[in-house]
């Protein structure tokens, strides 16, 4: 039998080196690209055109147009011949119209599939808006698992999901990937799922606490036994969840690829913390309180 | 009798299926602005120094913008305040938005002020001259003669004080001046035109400044008193013009202006094509899902693929029900959900599976496996709602479409991997379908 309690430091020691990869990541984007991660317009604001051209058309004739609205440092992407992004600075609502009918006349007529423009306000916004989200959960997660179980297995289960957002974050950063509120909405969505892996851990732990055979086990041997007769069902778990994020990631549109990304990071860096960080901190927590 | 038994169970998930249809068919899902296409502003008010941002204004403000959408004939628009100081509206499926943005964030404060042609060279005059000879309120502004584009000339004015604003107008109309142009027709309300009468019937002779949102339109001169309360505001507009013009006059001004915070148009082709790539992304991962389910737990896993199959209407059924929108990451959502659906179901099995082991008997270990799963099941779905009901909280917009599709995902997939699967491993040990634990048809 596989000792995982056994074995915690080394896993410690794997997490604390992601985590660290994550903050050299997140410190080398700062110093040498000047933002820890790549914001996208939610959080910076600006402007992102996304056009369809009739005929295939070609960057420097966009360029051209978007130089004389001063536009020219703009970032211009094509996908496939007809496709144009631009990602610009914020324009206001009357020079955005006119650029549009310029693109028209000078480079093409083209549909529109997305024109943002967003205020540089509302990526505070966002940020307030994330940061309150992160607290109203992990509260939420606090009352609810120490309600049903124990304060220290709320706080070892809210640890794990810190863990698995950190290291979320770091690779994301380390990708540089473009970063916007659908980040947020896949962080959240992490850690709303990856504690259920726990949380049948946990239940597993419950039970077998309760059985005369167990009770007279250290802690330890009780949770090596809980997440062995649980792997099954926390990998299938999460393997029928990775499958759909898989299918997002190659079939679904490129709106929603960056998503199914952080989902398909997040969701195996939490299994991986739910069998190897949760649990070990539970039985640290015990000992440190038996010792006392 | 047990034959009985399965019948009724049968007619019971017939039943769902139907009912959850017959919903999707009748109350079909409203597809987002993501999906759909359409435009989504953020609108922030504006303090100015006459007036401050109070929840009067603001509502005066949603009031207006509601008004002029109503004239431009959107289906379906929404208008909600956010915060102390911001409007959102959202236009689904609008072909022109940039007309839209101009008629809603217009402030269109349309004045009358009496003015004066300026003497000579305007520069010289100084603000305190100014002040001293034509009163308090008085500023130097020009008319200019556009032609083609072109500023041709610009001829210097002053304005002395308004007289009278939108608010005095009874009707607003588009029309044509003698020679064919488009004007708009205006005509004031009792007090208006008795003010109208006065100012004119003081000004022959002197121009009167028509105002838009401080920007002269036209300073035609006076030529006799006008006591109808009629009057035709020109200025070279073109027909589309007269007719957005009249539209926000109609609709009165805004209590104060608005500043585009964020706009957001999505073009009904990338909408479709999100649908049409999503559907694949589905299709694709509910039929290996389904795979697995048969090929690791067999028969049950089997009807486990079953309620998953009826968890699919009956989830989009609940969302139609609470009048969700479906937007583009709901459909990411909805698709998670699936792969989560069946996460009760496999903690179910694999508990099955240890209760076999210890030497109980189907019908026992059934039960037993129900029983002991779901505890682990509720606890570990309420964590989930918890996270869920933060987005929807804190969210806005499509991330709170994602949020719904989550939560009422997770309730139906509740109930379809715990009621409706038990009762079809039900149906198995009533039918004599599996009868013995060491059956081949059990995973184990």
């Amino acid at each position: 039998m596989f000792d995982i309690i056994k074995n915690t430091k080394l896993w410690f020691m794997i997490s604390a080196a992601l985590i660290l990869l994550g903050i050299f990541a997140l410190s080398f984007n700062s110093f040498v690209r000047g933002n820890p991660m790549n914001f996208g317009i939610d959080f910076t604001g600006g402007t992102l055109l996304n056009l369809r051209f009739e005929k295939p058309v070609s960057i420097a004739a966009v360029r051209s147009v978007l130089d004389k609205y001063k536009l020219g440092e703009s970032v211009i992407q094509k996908s496939g011949d007809r496709d144009l992004l631009i990602r610009a600075v914020p324009i206001e609502g009357e020079k955005r119209a006119d650029l549009m009918k310029d693109l028209n006349e000078k480079v093409g007529a083209s549909e529109i599939l997305e024109a943002d423009v967003i205020g540089p306000t509302i990526g505070k916004e966002l940020a307030a808006q994330t940061i309150w989200a992160l607290i109203i959960a992990s509260i939420g997660i606090i009352i609810y698992v120490s309600f049903r179980f124990e304060f220290k297995y709320a706080v070892a289960a809210l640890l794990a999901l810190y863990h698995d957002a950190i290291i979320t974050t770091g690779i994301i950063a380390l990708l540089w990937r473009s970063v916007n509120v659908t980040f947020v909405a896949a962080i959240l969505t992490i850690m709303g799922y990856s504690i259920n892996d726990t949380i049948i851990i946990f239940d597993r732990i419950r039970e077998n606490l309760k059985k005369p055979n167990l009770a007279k086990k250290k802690l330890g041997e009780v949770i090596n036994i809980s997440i062995q007769e649980t792997l099954a069902r926390s990998i299938n778990t999460v393997l029928t969840v990775i499958i759909m994020v898989l299918c997002l990631l190659f079939f679904g549109g490129e709106t929603l690829r960056d998503f199914a990304l952080v989902l398909l990071i997040g969701f195996a860096i939490g299994t991986y913390s739910s069998i190897f960080i949760a649990s070990p901190i539970l039985v640290i927590w015990h000992n440190w309180e038996s010792k006392r | 009798m047990q034959k009985n038994i399965n019948q009724l169970r049968l007619l019971i998930i017939i039943g769902i299926i139907a009912a959850s249809v017959y919903i999707l068919m009748q109350l079909p899902l409203t597809l987002g602005l993501d999906l759909q296409g359409g435009t989504r502003l953020v609108l922030e008010g504006k303090e100015t120094e006459k007036v401050k941002v109070s929840e009067d204004a603001m509502a005066g403000v949603v009031a207006v913008i509601r008004n002029r959408i109503d004239a431009l004939g959107v289906t379906e628009p929404t208008i909600q305040r956010k915060g102390k100081d911001q409007v959102i509206v959202e236009l689904p499926g609008i072909k022109d938005p940039e007309r839209a943005i101009k008629i809603i964030g217009d402030t269109a404060l349309l004045e009358f002020v009496e003015a004066e042609w300026s003497p000579g060279d305007a520069r010289t005059i100084s603000a305190e001259k100014l002040k001293e000879f034509y009163g308090s309120d008085a500023r130097i502004d020009y008319v200019k003669e556009v032609r083609g584009g072109r500023v041709e000339s610009e001829r210097p004015i002053i304005l002395k004080k308004a007289v009278l604003t939108g608010a005095e107008l009874k009707g607003a109309w588009p029309g044509l001046d003698q020679y064919g142009n488009p004007v708009v027709d205006i005509e004031f309300n009792s007090e208006g035109a008795r003010i109208f009468s006065e100012i004119t019937g003081r000004s022959v002779g002197k121009p009167i400044a028509i105002l838009l949102d401080n920007k002269i339109i036209s300073a035609p001169n006076v030529r006799e008193p006008i006591p109808s309360g009629k009057a035709q505001i020109s200025g070279n507009f073109s027909a589309e013009e007269v007719q957005d013009l009249v539209v926000k006059l109609k609709a009165g001004a805004l209590p104060i202006p608005v500043k585009l915070l964020e706009t957001r148009i999505v073009g009904p082709s990338l909408g479709k094509d999100s649908i049409d790539r999503s559907a694949v992304a589905g299709m694709v991962g509910f039929a290996i899902i389904i795979a697995f389910m048969i090929l690791y737990y067999r028969l049950p896993g089997f009807l486990a693929d079953i309620a998953l199959a009826i968890y699919v209407p009956l989830t989009l059924a609940g969302l139609s029900l609470i009048h969700a929108t479906l937007t583009l990451p709901g459909i990411a959502g909805f698709l998670l959900s699936i792969g989560m659906a069946v996460d009760a179901n496999i903690i179910i099995f694999e508990r099955l599976k240890e209760e076999l082991r210890l030497g109980k008997t189907i019908k026992m270990s059934f039960d037993a496996a129900f029983q002991r799963a779901f505890a682990a099941i509720l606890d570990s779905n309420i964590t989930t709602v918890i996270a869920a009901a933060t987005l929807f909280f804190v969210g806005t917009g499509t991330i709170r479409g994602f949020a719904v599709t989550l939560i009422v995902g997770i309730a139906a997939s509740m109930f379809t991997a715990l009621t409706l699967t038990r009762m079809m491993m039900n149906m198995l040990v009533d039918g004599k379908i599996v009868t013995r634990p060491d059956s081949k048809l059990l995973y184990k």
